[in-house]
Order: structure tokens, then C-alpha cells, then sequence
């Protein structure tokens, strides 16, 4: 594990392409963000550090997580699939990885307490749950339309020890929960830490939660070597700012022969406006610190996001994706609400695994890339999902969704059983 | 063109410090907005700063937040900041824009500074590009003779404040205390070391910031600055009168009139 150096990572200035990423951030910050890329690169070369937060991980988060193949799936689609089941590490999420690295950075730092932005609550949620683990004051601010949406959560990252602030401004969501997070470290920064998200943001948080998250791609490359004695066709995960999907893509960058495929929120449809699908109907601009596609109106005034999925309603996404994209490393395709929502149902029933929301955009656009690889390499072609997260969360937006939770209705009418079936 | 260093020279001529007013643009309306910098103008600031309304503006705290998203709800456009500039110039004082950068470079950055130029604007105040992040600005100002304002904070190293001092033109906006934009009951005790060593570096102006709401106030910074920045007060005395524009126009004078006192009062 260790900081990527190639031609797909970011120069000593954060910039990634000489385009992408960067720092357009406060000067007031800028000392902290200097100290931090200081810590987080001297960390990443101490052998003590690797160390412990390999071991916290095995120990504590329960990685490395498991490389199943999905033989039921694979069977429909004609092709080998393989999920990576970040669903069973702690907490559920891959985003364990990445608090668990930040807020071990955060103890070596000396600093005493952390904030995050959570949209949500995941991201709340494992960062109360680090701030626990060691011991860190911890505030998390939510955008108020989403602590009255996530109610559960709230009340999760409560019962941590977290204190939670909802943020009343502009649209009270995820990108305003991140301005209000920046506010507060503005004027906290001496003694205060950020632990941002996802793989966005000012120079060095796209690189350091990317360093904290490959674990994803160094397992599932090896697993896969192992198991099956071949790299994969194809690999494929969700983008909302891009964390678990960087820290699978990483790994297999200088892999020519892999194709990366990352599948982002088309909400109701690219064409309607009501998506989030940044890299696929975005421009550039400048979002949250960094250059990187944004949703955006005519003025460059950010445009709210839309995705029946919380965790990639978000209107940027990481920088390096962006760069990924230019250079065409990694191809990136929207997948709608219902499209994702028919992938969750299948998943349920041709597997008994129940992803969240946002890991059923990946399964949805990964099949397709299977069915394709399959008529073209055979069934020995390979596909790894990331499944990123467990989709207990999500089932309020499924029971609203499939009209479940009366056992008297005949609910599994509308959901397809089999792949590619019309919902 | 009215050049914001001739202010400055002035200001010192007369053994005082400079009051800087802030406003956004299209609070209450574009109309009305210029109408309340007109105020201050006649009032006693000797330089405007004119803020571009944006959707995420981080370091701003809620008093200018509330304006900005009200201006934006009423439809403020880029194109309107620039014909605030042109009313505001047209007044004799130094009128720069501060903003955030996405909206700059959304709408071209030569583009941009070639219109602020034609408009009268002396320049731009810029809270999210530090000059090492900011050379597509630094150079399109150059290219049309525009001030560059950058900031500097109390967490600055030496070595930042030096390159910052020596990329920027006008003046540099040093931000009082460690935090976003907003009236505070206290003077800050970190502007006074911070300004020292903006001088040290360099004989460019330097202004204070943030925090600054009445007189007094004004008096202690005007103490040790070239400068005195005014905008959450300024904001506020509009916010508190939604509906009686007049009333806000007199709160507005009433504060300027105040501000104007005592960046003359300050012993220097």
C-alpha cells in the first residue's frame, strides 16, 4: 500500500492530467491541508502505520472482504461473476476503510476532535463510529431535509457519542452539509481534523481516501488471481464522488487488458435533468476544492442533484474520475432509479444478498458489461462487482418503492426475478 | 478609471485608515442593490466590494449567506454583478468584485476580466484561489490591468504570506480571525500580528476583515491597518428591513456614517 505514482495519480500539487483536482480552497486552510498531506504522506511511508491500520481493518472492520462468485447470476448473464462483498465488512459499507485510516491519521496528528458531512448518514455513521474507536470528539453536520429523511441514522451516530447538526442552508443537503463542515474547520483547523467522505475535495483528500480505500482493488486482484488463476475482463462499481469506486479501480489501472467501468445515478433519466450523473451530463468547474465535473447552470451556480440513492446524490464527484474519464481509462454510464431498483430486487432473489441502493447501480451496469463479455469470451469471461454496501438502510425507500411491507399485497408482482426481466 | 492604490495613497495623506463596504449584488434587487452602495458611497467609503452571489459559498458566514441566496433566488445573473459595477464605478470609488471562482471561470476568465475592465471594475477579491492555484486569474488580470486581491488568514506561514503579498495588487485582504464571515462582539488579537507581517513583506496596503461591525470597532483596526472591510453589519442593517427599503437605505447611512468616524478615529 503505498501513494500511486503513474501517470493516473495526481503530481505533487494535486492536480491530476495537469487539469483535474487541485486546491481552490481558503488560504486560512491551506496550512492545515499542507500539514495534513505532510502527516498523511509520512504515515503512508512508516511500516508502523501500514501496520495498524491493516491490522485495525482485519480485526476490527473485517476485511479483507470476500470474493464470491455469484454462480445463479452468472448463470443468467453467461459469464463468471464475481462480488466483492464490501457489504460484510463493519458497519456495512467499504467506507470503514477510509474513516478508519483518516481518523488513525487524525491520532497521529495529535489533533482531539473530527467533523464530517454525511448525506445519508453513512458516512456519519462510520465516522462516529472511528471517532469512538479512538477515542475523538465528533461532530457531523447533515443536511436538515436528510436528518428528517434518515431519522435511523441520526439516531445511530447518536447513540456513538456523535454529535449531529443539521445545516439549514441553501438546499439542506449533502453539498451544503460539506459547506457547513468547511465553515466549522475554518475556524476549528488547530485542533480539528476533516474526514472527508469520498475521494473529492481539495489536494490530498482524492488521494488520501484513494489510498485509504485501494485496499478494495489489491484484495479483489489478488482473490481473483488465486481463485481463478486469471485478472478479470472487466470490473465495475457505483460513482457518486467515487470513494469505493477508486479504491477498486486503482489496482487494476495498469492493467490494460481490464476494462473499468463506473456506473453513475441517472435519477429519473439523464435527459429529464433529474440525475446526478456528473461525468456523463456535467461540465468542468470547480466544486468543494478541486476542478472536476459539476452539475451547474449557465453562471456556474451549483445545480441540485437528484438519485433515489442518497449516498451518490451528490453534484461533483471525485477528481481523479474525472481525469479517468478524460483520458478514457474508465468508462462511466448513468443508470436510472428504476434501473438500479430492478437490480436491487434481483440481486435479493437470485442471491439472498440485499445491496444498497447505490452497489445496485454497479450490478445493474455491470450485467450488461457480462452479458456482452459472456457472447463474446465465453462463460470464463469475468466480471468483479463492488458491492459496496448492504442495502438494510435502503429498505424504507424499497418498501415505498415495490409497495412491500403488507403481507396481504401481492407485491413481487412488479419486481423482475430474473436479469434483465422488465420491472 | 478610479484606482483602488490612489485610495489607499489617499486615505494615508489624511493619517487614516480606508473603509471598504461590501455588498452583494441583487440584494434586495440588482436596483436596489446598487442604490444601497450609492449609499455608502455618499456616506464615507472610499472603496466597494461587490459580492457575486453563489450556491456554495464557504466562507461566508449566515448573515451574507442569507443575502446572496436571496439575491440568487431572485434571479441575479453574472451580467447583473457587471452592470452593478458599472453604477457603483460611475461614483468615483474603487469597485472591485469579490467572488468565488467557479462562476469566473464558468464564465470565461479573459472574458471576464476584459468585461470587469470595460465596466469600470478596479479588480477582484478572491476567497477561494490562493496564487498558486490562481494563474489563469493572476494572468488575465495582468492582461487588463485589474487589482488582484488575495487573502491572508492567521494561519498563514511566512513564506505564504510573502508570495501572497508579492502576487497581489491593490491590497491584501487579511482575514482577522480564524473563521467565516460575521459580525463578532470582540476585536480579533490575531489581525494586529498578522498585518505586521503582510508588512514586512512588502509596502503593498493591507486591509482587515472579518468581524468588523460598528465604529469602534473600526477605530482599533484603523489603529494598525491601511484598511477597514465591512460586509456582514452592512448586510445585516438591509436584511433587518425587508420590506421598507427606505428605512434600510438610513440604517445603511447611519452604519457608514459610524464606520467613516472611526477608521478616523484610530490612533496611529
Amino acid at each position: 500500500m503505498s501513494q500511486q505514482q503513474t501517470a493516473y495519480g495526481a503530481d505533487e500539487r494535486g492536480y491530476f492530467g495537469e487539469t483535474w483536482g487541485g486546491r481552490f480552497m481558503p488560504e486560512a486552510l491551506v496550512a492545515a491541508l499542507d500539514e495534513l498531506t505532510d502527516a498523511w504522506q509520512e504515515a503512508m511511508a512508516d511500516e508502523a502505520f501500514v501496520g495498524e491500520f491493516e491490522r485495525i481493518l482485519r480485526d476490527y472492520a473485517g476485511t479483507p472482504s470476500r470474493l464470491y462468485h455469484a454462480e445463479r447470476l452468472s448463470a443468467a448473464v453467461g459469464a463468471r461473476v464475481l462480488l466483492k462483498r464490501e457489504d460484510l465488512n463493519h458497519t456495512g459499507a467499504h467506507k470503514i476503510r477510509n474513516v478508519m485510516g483518516q481518523a488513525l491519521l487524525t491520532k497521529r496528528m495529535g489533533k482531539s476532535r473530527v467533523i464530517a458531512e454525511t448525506g445519508a448518514g453513512q458516512h456519519g455513521v462510520a465516522s462516529a463510529t472511528a471517532a469512538a474507536y479512538f477515542d475523538l470528539d465528533c461532530t457531523v453536520y447533515m443536511g436538515a431535509v436528510d436528518t428528517r429523511r434518515q431519522a435511523l441514522n441520526v439516531a445511530r451516530m447518536q447513540l456513538l457519542g456523535a454529535k449531529v447538526i443539521p445545516v439549514e442552508s441553501g438546499s439542506a443537503t449533502l453539498k451544503d452539509a460539506i459547506n457547513e463542515a468547511l465553515r466549522d474547520w475554518v475556524a476549528s483547523v488547530d485542533h480539528t481534523a476533516y474526514l472527508f467522505g469520498t475521494a473529492a475535495g481539495p489536494h490530498p483528500f482524492p488521494s488520501m481516501v484513494r489510498d485509504f480505500c485501494r485496499g478494495i482493488g489489491d484484495e479483489a486482484r489478488a482473490q481473483c488471481l488465486d481463485q481463478y488463476g486469471v485478472l478479470p475482463d472487466a470490473i465495475a462499481a457505483c460513482v457518486g464522488g467515487g470513494s469505493n469506486a477508486i479504491g477498486l479501480f486503482t489496482a487494476f489501472l495498469e492493467d490494460e487488458g481490464v476494462e473499468i467501468h463506473g456506473f453513475e445515478p441517472g435519477g429519473d433519466g439523464v435527459e429529464t435533468g433529474r440525475h446526478a450523473a456528473t461525468i456523463h451530463a456535467g461540465e468542468a468547474g470547480v466544486l468543494h476544492g478541486a476542478r472536476t465535473y459539476v452539475l451547474q447552470d449557465e453562471d456556474g451556480q451549483t445545480v441540485e442533484s437528484h438519485s433515489i440513492s442518497a449516498g451518490l446524490d451528490y453534484p461533483g464527484v471525485g477528481p481523479q474520475h474525472a481525469w479517468l474519464a478524460a483520458n478514457g481509462r474508465a468508462t462511466y454510464t448513468p443508470v436510472t432509479d428504476a434501473q438500479a431498483m430492478e437490480a436491487m430486487a434481483m440481486l435479493s432473489r437470485t442471491e439472498g444478498i440485499i445491496p444498497a441502493i447505490e452497489s445496485a447501480h454497479a450490478v445493474y451496469g455491470a450485467l450488461d458489461v457480462a452479458r456482452r463479455l459472456g457472447a463474446q469470451k465465453g462463460p470464463d469471461a469475468t466480471v468483479i462487482i463492488n458491492l459496496s454496501g448492504r442495502g438494510d438502510k435502503d429498505m424504507g425507500t424499497a418498501i415505498e418503492w415495490f409497495g412491500l411491507g403488507d403481507a396481504e399485497s401481492e407485491a413481487e408482482a412488479v419486481i423482475a426475478t430474473e436479469p434483465g426481466e422488465e420491472a | 478609471m478610479p484606482s483602488t492604490s490612489a485610495a489607499f495613497a489617499q486615505a494615508r495623506a489624511e493619517d487614516r485608515a480606508a473603509l471598504i463596504g461590501y455588498l452583494p449584488a441583487g440584494y434586495p434587487s440588482v436596483d436596489g442593490s446598487i442604490r444601497a452602495m450609492q449609499v455608502m458611497v455618499e456616506a464615507g467609503c472610499d472603496a466597494i466590494e461587490i459580492g457575486l452571489p453563489y450556491s456554495d459559498p464557504v466562507m461566508d458566514g449566515p448573515t451574507i449567506q442569507a443575502a446572496a441566496q436571496a439575491a440568487l433566488d431572485g434571479g441575479v445573473r453574472t451580467a447583473d454583478v457587471l452592470r452593478v459595477v458599472e453604477a457603483v464605478a460611475a461614483t468615483g470609488v474603487p469597485t472591485l468584485v469579490m467572488t468565488y471562482w467557479n462562476p469566473i471561470e464558468r464564465y470565461g476568465v479573459e472574458r471576464w476580466a476584459a468585461d470587469l475592465a470595460a465596466a469600470g471594475g478596479a479588480g477582484m477579491i478572491t476567497p477561494d484561489i490562493t496564487p498558486d492555484h490562481g494563474s489563469a486569474w493572476v494572468d488575465a488580470a495582468d492582461a487588463h490591468d485589474l487589482d488582484k486581491v488575495f487573502l491572508v488568514a492567521p494561519s498563514s506561514t511566512d513564506d505564504r504570506i510573502a508570495m501572497t503579498a508579492v502576487a497581489s495588487r491593490g491590497f491584501v485582504y487579511a482575514a482577522a480571525v480564524m473563521g467565516v464571515t460575521g459580525a463578532r462582539d470582540a476585536s480579533s488579537d490575531l489581525a494586529g500580528p498578522l498585518v505586521a507581517r503582510v508588512r514586512a513583506s512588502g509596502d503593498i496596503p493591507v486591509a482587515v476583515g472579518i468581524g468588523v461591525s460598528n465604529g469602534d470597532q473600526a477605530a482599533d483596526v484603523a489603529a494598525y491597518a491601511d484598511g477597514v472591510i465591512v460586509g456582514s453589519a452592512f448586510v445585516r442593517a438591509l436584511l433587518d428591513h425587508p420590506d421598507d427599503e427606505a428605512a434600510g437605505l438610513d440604517a445603511l447611512r447611519a452604519l457608514t456614517t459610524d464606520l467613516a468616524e472611526g477608521v478616523r478615529r484610530g490612533t496611529r
